[in-house]
């Protein structure tokens, strides 16, 4: 009688937990096959977007540059011709480059722009082997052209 | 007598296919590396070396949401001489620099290291006196992870490109093939190019 209450009763109080904790939803990602919802407003890389026209927003303007607190943006600007047009104002970013490993993504980049060239996006996955892949250029961050229709 | 010889089918998840078994393999052909290799990838034993904020994601990383183990990396062991693959998850001061580049030695082949976060990779936004600029000064990093901090997935898929490497072969990196490059803009022609 005394093992029935010493033994037999805790032990049967304490499957009862696990059998409750086995019909609990899973809380598990399976990461590489399923990824999950990013919040709307999440920074990760960084993207050039273009007008629907397919001309670049971005001015070379480098206020992102000034904004950024770990000096990893660089930007030289250059003058548009009617020949060879880049952006609608006068100057466009002849190089743009962003030092993804330096970044912190904090998004001042994107406050600071005037005419939200550069914007941050969901895509998270920027590991990578060496230090020098991390230097972005303009032609990785820009988007693709928009699709003539 | 085998009616085909089959290889080990490499698959792109952490569990690799042995053979084809629906074309009656079923004997497998491969070399002693490959398959120590996969043993090695499948069983990395990180170092708890947290260093900063990155850790709070680290032990994220290892908690029942984004499950660490999945890839048989839960123990987490706080002695060097039991862990293969260090991650500094985050800055590290010139003072800890040299506890680390210690406790790196300490660790028995082969070993990895993956640096996680901004400030361990490069310096992040701490470019002055205190701060080492990028723990690849001190130690050969394999993966660097970008991030403020990386978030738990951002540090899975170093970890999954990590794996990626070692299952093929690529022996941990020495001092000799290490380079530290500055962040200067390139050429223009490079860039045109």
């Amino acid at each position: 009688m005394e093992l029935l209450k010493d033994v037999v009763k805790p032990m049967i109080a304490g499957f009862g937990i696990t059998r409750k904790r086995l019909s609990h939803q899973k809380v598990t990602i399976m990461y590489p096959e399923e990824k999950r919802a990013q919040y709307p407003r999440t920074r990760w890389r960084h993207v050039l977007t273009r007008y629907e026209s397919g001309l670049e927003r971005c001015i070379g303007c480098s206020l992102c540059a000034g904004a950024c607190p770990a000096r990893c943006i660089y930007v030289q600007a250059g003058e548009n011709t009617d020949a060879e047009r880049y952006s609608p104002g006068e100057r466009y970013a002849v190089r743009y480059e962003i030092n993804m490993i330096r970044c912190i993504f904090c998004g001042y980049c994107q406050e600071a722009c005037p005419t939200g060239a550069i914007v941050l996006r969901n895509d998270f996955e920027l590991a990578n082997y060496r230090r020098e892949n991390f230097i972005y250029t303009k032609e990785m961050l820009l988007e693709p052209m928009p699709i003539e229709s | 007598m085998p009616k085909r010889l089959e290889t080990v089918v490499l698959h792109d998840s952490s569990t690799p296919v042995f053979g084809d078994i629906e074309k009656g393999g079923n004997v497998i052909v491969t070399t002693l590396d490959t398959v120590l290799n996969q043993a090695r990838a499948n069983s990395l034993w990180p170092l708890t070396f947290g260093l900063a904020c990155c850790a709070i994601e680290m032990m994220s990383t290892a908690g029942s949401r984004f499950d660490l183990a999945r890839f048989g990396m839960e123990a987490f062991r706080a002695s060097p001489r039991q862990a293969d693959l260090m991650i500094i998850a985050g800055r590290l001061s010139k003072k800890m620099a040299p506890v680390l580049r210690q406790i790196y030695d300490q660790m028995p082949e082969p070993k990895w290291v993956l640096s996680m976060g901004a400030c361990a990779s490069s310096g992040g936004v701490y470019n002055n006196y205190a701060i080492v600029q990028g723990a690849d000064q001190v130690v050969p990093v394999d993966v660097y992870v970008p991030g403020c901090p990386p978030s738990p997935d951002a540090l899975l898929y170093g970890i999954l490109k990590l794996q990626d490497k070692i299952k093929k072969g690529q022996s941990p990196k020495t001092f000799h093939d290490l380079r530290i490059i500055e962040t200067t803009p390139r050429q223009l022609e490079q860039v045109k190019s």
